[in-house]
């Protein structure tokens, strides 16, 4: 039931950091003062042109946006109904939607005047990114990762190291990366005063989910612009894969307010919909409290968070963020899941017929498009957000298939 | 040395503020301060940590803070975390939890406090939880990971109950904050030593004596202290300027390191370490 007066979608989170009853901020009070602080910094600095023009100017020449939104022809022809088109942040320096992210916490973390960063990162991604933003300005860099992670994804383990960020090997807890956030944290607790944590996704206390998704939401505006000059008018349909959701966030939020565009966001089904067998927090979890937020999660009866699995280690996350939360249970964006072999699959699809290997986060988000385009008409327009390249999976993929490194039969 | 035994505690129907103020009131007329264990629910095992409770209460603990087994603690350092892993890996559930407080309730005066994440309160529901925390003879809750704006509804929730929610504040809060904090504090006012994790640390930061003194002019319940708090010289330190000094990890660390010996080797162990700590607070006269 909407009241005529409601407030339009975006205008979330409150003063609190609530979505709605999602989000806030649960964290031991060491943390509260460096929140405030980020918190007050953040509002003064969007309120400021010369941030949003320096940040402008570096999300041009050294990101390379705006992305292109491409038309995928093959997938297109061989789904046989709507137009599949893509948005291209996997074209962005270093591969993925990330970097929007770390250039502009990073110059937030300049403002604060903290010299030194650190980050978590599952598929390396935001790892890199956030090693990036460091080198360019100049800032100590320390990346956690879950080591179970290190070894699915070495090739950016190997590129952090090179831009002279330490990465440190998360032992605890299912070596993924819900333990790399928590050993994030523990670092944060010791170190807030002088250490800026640039979180990855639209998760973690308030304001943290805020920040990142603003922060993101070049995507979707400039898909909006994109498709008004194509097309004339908004996109029917916007897919993205959601881990804890940060390209969907960024994807999402400038659409939201249109009901016209049917958003979908797609979790990883894993093995199966058993427990323990996927990271689906949407599709199966339930309402708690992880990493400073109320969400949902993968959680068992006591509110111990549960084990998760997927291919996708960007993925394998058992939260997510609480404006996903928020737009779920509003029922504005669909949430589905697919599994790891049609995500597999997907990724082949597209690498043979559009001539780009998807990370495979992406994959989820493709499996799904394909599947969907197949069901509508050709005046139809669906963009898929490729938020990164693949080339970080392309061993892991090999190594799952029984191939070997070179790509050949083993 | 705590003289929780001449508390007027134990019985459910005394609300659990006011067990922890007879334990405070009574340290007062005997010159002593508090000595506040942490100990792991089910680190190794439910009967154990029952044990360890008992142990703690005859050596001369004031109060016990049971650590409530949480998977992803971030305010915990790598003592806590791995026996936190431990205990649930050997299978602690909540239930199990409570199940260690009655038992342990049931044998010994001294006021016990959950040491719980809100992650596991959310879940449970907080009149949920608050009733089975009652029910079960804990006098308050410690809960590391809900600040000040988000913990309107647990606070009515525990003055309803009779609980004590003790709050912490911590050096990077700054003053009107910390005022506002210790304000709302029942029970006692938790002072966490140092920015960081919990875990021993060699030394007192310099500026505690300040801080505690001024929090003390701040709240009318006590101040303890808490966070790299180990050895009795510590203790004594903290015992100088504080109403009572809180040690976790340090006894985690020896009940890990007496695994695989017999538990009456463990609980003597304990027994002892206890003993030093709780002469460390005194009496002051």
């Amino acid at each position: 039931m909407t009241p005529p007066t409601a407030a339009p979608l975006s205008a979330v989170p409150d003063a609190l950091g609530r979505f709605g009853r999602f989000g806030g901020r649960y964290v031991p009070e060491t943390l509260s003062a460096a929140l405030d602080q980020l918190e007050r910094e953040y509002d003064v600095a969007i309120a400021d042109p010369a941030f949003q023009s320096e940040l402008d100017g570096l999300l041009k020449t050294f990101v390379g946006r705006p992305s292109p939104l491409h038309f995928a022809a093959r997938l297109t022809e061989l789904a046989g109904g709507a137009q599949i088109w893509l948005k291209r942040e996997d074209l962005n320096h270093t591969g993925a939607h990330k970097i929007n992210n770390t250039l502009g916490q990073g110059l937030l973390a300049i403002r604060m005047g903290k010299r030194r960063i650190i980050a978590e990162t599952g598929a390396g991604q935001h790892g890199v990114a956030t090693a990036t933003a460091c080198a360019k300005f100049g800032l100590e860099c320390v990346v956690y990762m879950g080591a179970e992670d290190v070894r699915r994804q070495a090739p950016n383990v190997r590129n952090m190291r090179f831009m002279g960020a330490e990465v440190r090997p998360v032992e605890s807890g299912s070596r993924t990366l819900r333990d790399a956030i928590n050993e994030a944290m523990r670092d944060w607790m010791g170190s807030v005063e002088t250490t800026h944590y640039i979180i990855g996704s639209v998760v973690g206390p308030h304001p943290f989910p805020r920040i990142v998704r603003d922060f993101q939401s070049v995507i979707g505006r400039e898909t909006a612009t994109q498709c008004r000059e194509r097309f004339g008018r908004l996109p029917d349909a916007v897919v993205a894969c959601v881990g804890g959701g940060s390209n969907a966030a960024g994807m999402f939020f400038p659409f939201v307010d249109h009901p016209e565009v049917r958003l979908i966001g797609v979790e990883a089904g894993g093995r199966s919909g058993k427990p323990g067998d996927h990271a689906a927090s949407l599709s199966f979890g339930s309402p708690g409290i992880l990493h400073g937020s109320l969400s949902y999660v993968l959680q068992d009866q006591d509110g111990q968070t549960s084990d998760v699995h997927s291919v996708s280690a960007g993925l394998d996350y058992p939260g997510v963020g609480p404006e996903h939360s928020f737009w779920h249970d509003l029922g504005r964006v669909e949430y589905t899941s697919v599994t790891d072999g049609e995500a597999l699959d997907a990724f082949d699809l597209v690498a043979r017929r559009e001539g780009i290997l998807p990370a495979l986060e992406t994959s989820h988000a493709f499996a799904w498009a394909v599947r969907e385009a197949a069901r509508r008409k050709p005046d139809e327009i669906i963009v898929v957000c490729l938020s990164g390249r693949g080339d970080k999976d392309a061993a892991e993929i090999a190594r799952l298939r029984g191939l070997a490194a070179d790509g050949g039969k083993a | 040395m705590g003289v929780a035994t001449e508390a007027s505690a134990g019985s459910a129907a005394t609300s659990g503020v006011a067990r922890i103020a007879a334990v405070f009131a009574a340290n007062r007329a005997a010159h002593a301060k508090a000595l506040a264990p942490f100990v792991t629910a089910g680190d190794p095992d439910r009967d154990t940590t029952v044990a360890v409770i008992e142990a703690v209460a005859a050596a001369g603990a004031s109060l016990c803070e049971l650590g409530v087994p949480y998977s992803d603690p971030i305010a915990d350092g790598p003592v806590i975390q791995a026996s936190y892993t431990r205990a649930l890996g050997a299978g602690i559930t909540l239930e199990g939890v409570f199940d260690i407080a009655r038992r342990a309730a049931s044998q010994t005066t001294m006021p016990i406090l959950a040491m719980v994440s809100y992650s596991i309160i959310f879940r449970r529901g907080i009149a949920a939880f608050t009733a089975e925390a009652v029910a079960a003879g804990l006098a308050g809750l410690v809960v590391p990971d809900l600040p000040l704006e988000e913990s309107d509804d647990l606070d009515q929730a525990c003055r309803t109950a009779g609980l004590a929610l003790v709050r912490l504040v911590t050096p990077t809060t700054p003053p009107d904050r910390a005022a506002a904090i210790a304000k709302k504090s029942t029970g006692f006012l938790y002072c966490v030593s140092v920015a960081g994790v919990t875990g021993a640390r060699m030394e007192l930061p310099s500026g505690l004596a300040d801080r505690v003194q001024w929090l003390k002019t701040q709240t009318d319940v006590p101040v303890l202290v808490g966070f790299g708090i180990s050895g009795p010289e510590q203790v004594k330190a903290v015992a100088a300027v504080a109403d009572g000094a809180i040690v976790g990890s340090a006894l985690v660390r020896l009940m890990a390191e007496s695994a695989g010996q017999p538990r009456a080797d463990m609980l003597a162990a304990v027994r002892s370490r206890v003993t030093d700590l709780a002469a460390a607070c005194g009496p002051h006269g």
